[in-house]
């Protein structure tokens, strides 16, 4: 038995602007099956972050159960890291970014992890615009217990034992634009150029962003009849645009045609360019981000690409106006003034 | 790019770096692998059936895999793929019962060979299993050519070259030694059905500087220096000794002069160190033993006082390079520089020369009076004259001459049976599934990070007493196993099925050396710009496979795979198959 990856790589790797090369963003060596979709997810979060020039140590990454919630081991090694109970994953996050303000939050979670144990904690946590980006690596299935279908299963879909799933499918884009939150899109394991740019953009985005990645699981649900095998979502695939990530001290060197384009300005200057193949489709525009994703179910397709931005919304911190500061990095003093300052605030209230 | 036509042999050989730079094209990492497992007999006939020496060759070979070697890319160093093929041969038991007999019925064909180097010996073990009577003439007492009068025991112990010597002598051959021959007409006379000459380069080039004919016989011509030392005819030298040149054969005249009593040994050469033909490690060697190395002096004459040679005196150059890099030296200015000697070395290079041959036998002689010889058959313009080794094209190397021997082994197979012979037989190749199970593969796919073992010496207090002990030891059985499992497997090839893919991207999100992208086509310049990782080496190829669903190629730079398989483990469809490609250049008679 021999399972290793060497740690030979490319002589002429090249660092980024704060001195990594992408090697450095990686993790421990994939345990889920040969082929699986996530693994594709965690190398465009390696080369998002890489790209990003994002250095590692301020990054925090969590998540609940899962094979998606696995995945954390195998990107970003150098990161900090929490692997929470089923569901919870919103919590955690929570109170991580709630004590330090500072870090880069990537939260990882899987359909089961977010559509069913882990729905009323999904729902809080956007309702609460928390500065963080959660990924849902979707395979519509209960992969690490064989898959059955999870809440994401699309109504007719054929599982592997050949059963028609009965019950409709919760669409998590849908509902997170429903319930607030300010960045959302989705995306296919098996398209990086599309996937990569969007990483960025939320990973940019000051607030709630939201991906929701079709990632197929190649063990349990890339059968015949299966919504979300390799074959069936590169068949119904269809995009709202192509999208190109352009960081805040570059230009933008593409060019489009008159009309055709708009840009997404993210919170830190950076710009998320968009050239559209829907007509009609604007991406700041709530109601019209429902209407499209609702065409596109009925004609059976896949929506992909950025479905809706809200870019001047205010985070969770901002609302519960804390400190600026990390609260982590308080001294004792600030975080407790002593008896006399107790004694000034509650004489305040007499 | 059109999709790569892996159906042609060449491509995955080329893949396999050190197998594709062996002039005789030995499969490497098979009999690495055979060392790994222990298996030296296997190994040592993998390498006999292929270079004929393997015992000498693991000691002296130039070695043109190493530089080749695909770790040399990502590791410091390359395997140390000499020392292991020594391995097989110190470890070997009774190779002798797997090698061929000579058969009883002659085929009524008559082979001459004049010279008994390597590459003679080569044609000899060739084609006379198929029932040639070859007659091998030779001026020495024994057989071997130049790995016994230029090799120095301390690099070559005797018995391991008579042994395989006579393996081949073994095979009924007659020989003729003490027999130099010094008309070719008078052999083209006999009745021989073909004539193979390996002679090699044997004249070496002489100085004509000033005080050179004064000098007398304190100055020596390498070659001949190294043969009398060999042969016992030269026992002693002067304290202080000078040899110049800097190749291989410089390096061995100096380390030869160390142990027959020069104390102050010094190699002087005309140009800069960077620009000296020997091999690093026999340079490294010289140094250990105490040899400066004098660069950018070219000898301008020999000093000789009462009709005894003083020393030598050189001028002072450096090297300038104008815009084609073409080289040149010019005077620095500084003053010449006198040094002393009691002996001088001439090592500068040696020549072909046939004054034997009569130049009216039909073989046509050409540019610097070399015969014209066709580079694949080795026939010469008389057609029933073949020519090999350094005889053929000038001064190369024991492996290079073995290469000539079977490919001229071959041409005089197919003359004999009245065949063109351009009719050259194609490689024999075999492609072997390697899958065993999950994570289960026949090699050791692993990739070890450990650094190159270096081979251990021998004290220089018994070396520098002895002319023949021995300097290096070779490696122990462990120490090999553990530099056997650096050999990256580079014949175990990735091969690509598009029609299984279904474009997960596993393998490339898998490769440590990102040598994988799937992208869509575009002419070579333009794909190498869009991979994973920079593809700047040109003379790695580019393996394309057809257009994939989505439109895209998958497109693997060969330059820094490691053959560690996991683009074949995360592969959930076996769209990637490690299998291992074991080519062989096709011989006259099959061995093995």
């Amino acid at each position: 038995m021999s399972y290793v990856k060497s740690r030979f790589r490319h002589p002429e790797q090249k660092k980024n602007a704060v001195g990594f090369v992408k090697s450095d963003y990686e993790g421990a060596l994939s345990t889920l099956c040969a082929g699986c979709g996530h693994d594709s997810i965690s190398a465009a979060i390696v080369q998002a972050c890489y790209e990003l020039s994002i250095e590692p140590h301020r990054v925090a990454k969590l998540s609940g159960i899962g094979c998606s919630s696995k995945t954390p081991t195998y990107f970003l090694g150098n990161s900090h890291g929490f692997n929470s109970v089923h569901g919870r994953m919103p919590s955690i996050t929570t109170g991580a970014n709630l004590a330090n303000r500072d870090l880069i939050y990537i939260g990882v979670s899987g359909d089961g992890d977010t559509a069913s144990i882990g729905l009323g904690q999904f729902c809080h946590v956007m309702r609460r615009n928390l500065n963080m980006t959660y990924i849902v690596m979707n395979n519509g299935c209960y992969g690490l217990t064989k898959g059955q279908d999870s809440a994401t299963a699309d109504y007719g879909s054929v599982n592997k034992a050949g059963s028609e799933n009965p019950f409709p499918a919760i669409d998590l884009a849908e509902l997170a634009i429903t319930l607030g939150a300010t960045f959302v899109a989705r995306s296919f394991s098996g398209d990086k150029t599309q996937l990569i740019p969007l990483l960025k953009a939320a990973l940019s985005h000051r607030g709630f962003a939201f991906l929701d990645v079709i990632s197929p699981c190649v063990t349990f649900n890339n059968n015949k009849g299966s919504t979300k095998s390799y074959d069936y979502v590169r068949q119904h695939i269809e995009a709202t645009s192509a999208l190109d990530f352009v960081p805040e001290a570059e230009e933008i060197t593409v060019e489009y045609e008159e009309g055709s384009s708009t840009t997404v300005e993210l919170h830190d200057g950076s710009l998320l360019a968009l050239r559209k193949l829907s007509p009609g489709w604007d991406p700041t525009d709530r109601n019209a981000a429902m209407n499209q994703m609702d065409k596109a179910k009925r004609e059976g397709k896949i929506l992909t690409g950025l479905l809706y931005a809200e870019t001047s919304s205010r985070d969770l911190h901002d609302v519960l106006a804390t400190v600026d500061q990390p609260l982590n990095s308080l001294t004792q003093e600030k975080l407790c003034p002593g008896s006399a300052a107790l004694e000034g605030i509650n004489s305040s209230f007499r | 790019m059109n999709p790569t036509d892996i159906t042609n042999p060449e491509y995955f050989h080329k893949v396999i770096d050190c197998q594709y730079a062996c002039p005789a094209h030995t499969p490497v990492p098979e009999y690495i692998r055979l060392i790994a497992a222990g298996r030296y007999d296997d190994a040592y006939m993998i390498n006999w059936e292929s270079n004929v020496f393997p015992g000498v060759l693991g000691r002296t070979c130039d070695r043109p895999c190493e530089p080749a070697c695909r770790r040399g890319r990502v590791d410091e160093e390359p395997v140390a793929i000499c020392r292991l093929k020594r391995v097989a041969a110190d470890n070997k038991g009774n190779v002798k019962a797997r090698m061929p007999l000579p058969p009883v019925r002659k085929n009524g064909r008559k082979v001459c060979l004049i010279g008994g180097g390597p590459a003679s010996l080569t044609v000899a073990r060739d084609l006379a299993p198929l029932g040639y009577e070859i007659h091998l003439y030779d001026e020495w007492h024994k057989g071997g050519g130049m790995m016994r009068t230029q090799i120095p025991g301390f690099r070559l112990p005797e018995s391991v070259l008579d042994e395989e010597v006579n393996y081949v002598l073994a095979l009924g051959i007659h020989t003729h030694f003490n027999h130099y021959v010094s008309s070719l007409k008078e052999i083209l006379e006999k009745d021989y059905d073909a004539v193979f000459i390996g002679t090699g380069a044997p004249k070496g080039r002489d100085l004509n500087l000033p005080g050179r004919k004064e000098a007398g016989d304190r100055v020596h011509i390498g070659v001949e220096f190294l043969a009398n030392v060999a042969f016992g005819h030269k026992k002693t030298i002067g304290k202080r000794v000078i040899v110049l040149g800097g190749g291989n054969t410089a390096m061995d005249c100096c380390r030869t002069a160390r142990r027959l009593g020069g104390q102050d040994v010094k190699v002087i050469v005309r140009s800069p160190f960077q620009d000296m033909k020997a091999s690093p490690w026999e340079i490294e060697d010289a140094k250990a033993e105490g040899i400066p190395i004098l660069n950018n002096m070219p000898p301008k004459e020999f000093v000789v006082e009462d009709g005894k040679l003083k020393g030598m005196i050189f001028s002072k150059v450096k090297a300038v390079y104008d815009e084609a890099g073409k080289r040149s030296l010019v005077p620095t200015g500084e003053p010449d520089e006198f040094i002393e000697a009691d002996d001088v070395i001439i090592a500068v290079g040696q020549d072909n020369a046939f004054p034997w041959i009569e130049r009216d036998l039909g073989i046509e002689f050409g540019k610097w009076d070399l015969p014209v010889i066709n580079p694949i058959s080795f026939q010469s313009t008389r057609p029933d004259v073949f020519f090999g080794g350094d005889a053929a094209f000038g001064p190369k190397n024991i492996i290079t001459a073995v290469a000539h021997g079977h490919q001229a082994a071959i041409s005089i197979h197919l003359y004999c049976s009245g065949q063109n012979v351009l009719d050259r037989p194609a490689p024999t190749v075999n492609l072997y599934q390697q899958k065993m199970g999950i994570h289960e593969w026949i090699y050791d796919s692993v990739v070890t990070e450990d650094d190159r073992y270096k081979v251990p010496h021998a004290s220089l207090d018994v070396t520098l007493k002895d002319l023949r002990a021995e300097v290096e030891l070779g490696f122990d059985r462990e120490t090999a196993f553990r530099e056997a499992q650096r050999c990256l497997n580079c014949d175990v090839q990735t091969v690509f099925t598009p029609d299984l893919c279904i474009e997960c991207d596993a393998c490339m999100d898998i490769c440590p050396t990102s040598s994988i992208t799937f992208t869509t086509n575009g002419d070579e310049d333009d794909l190498r710009s869009r991979l994973m990782a920079p593809a700047n080496n040109r003379s790695q190829d580019l393996y394309v496979s057809r257009e994939l669903p989505t439109s895209r190629v998958m497109v693997k730079d060969e330059d820094v795979c490691l053959h560690c398989g996991l683009c074949a483990e995360r592969c959930p469809t076996s769209a990637w198959d490690m299998k291992k490609f074991l080519y062989s250049v096709t011989k006259t008679t099959k061995i093995i």
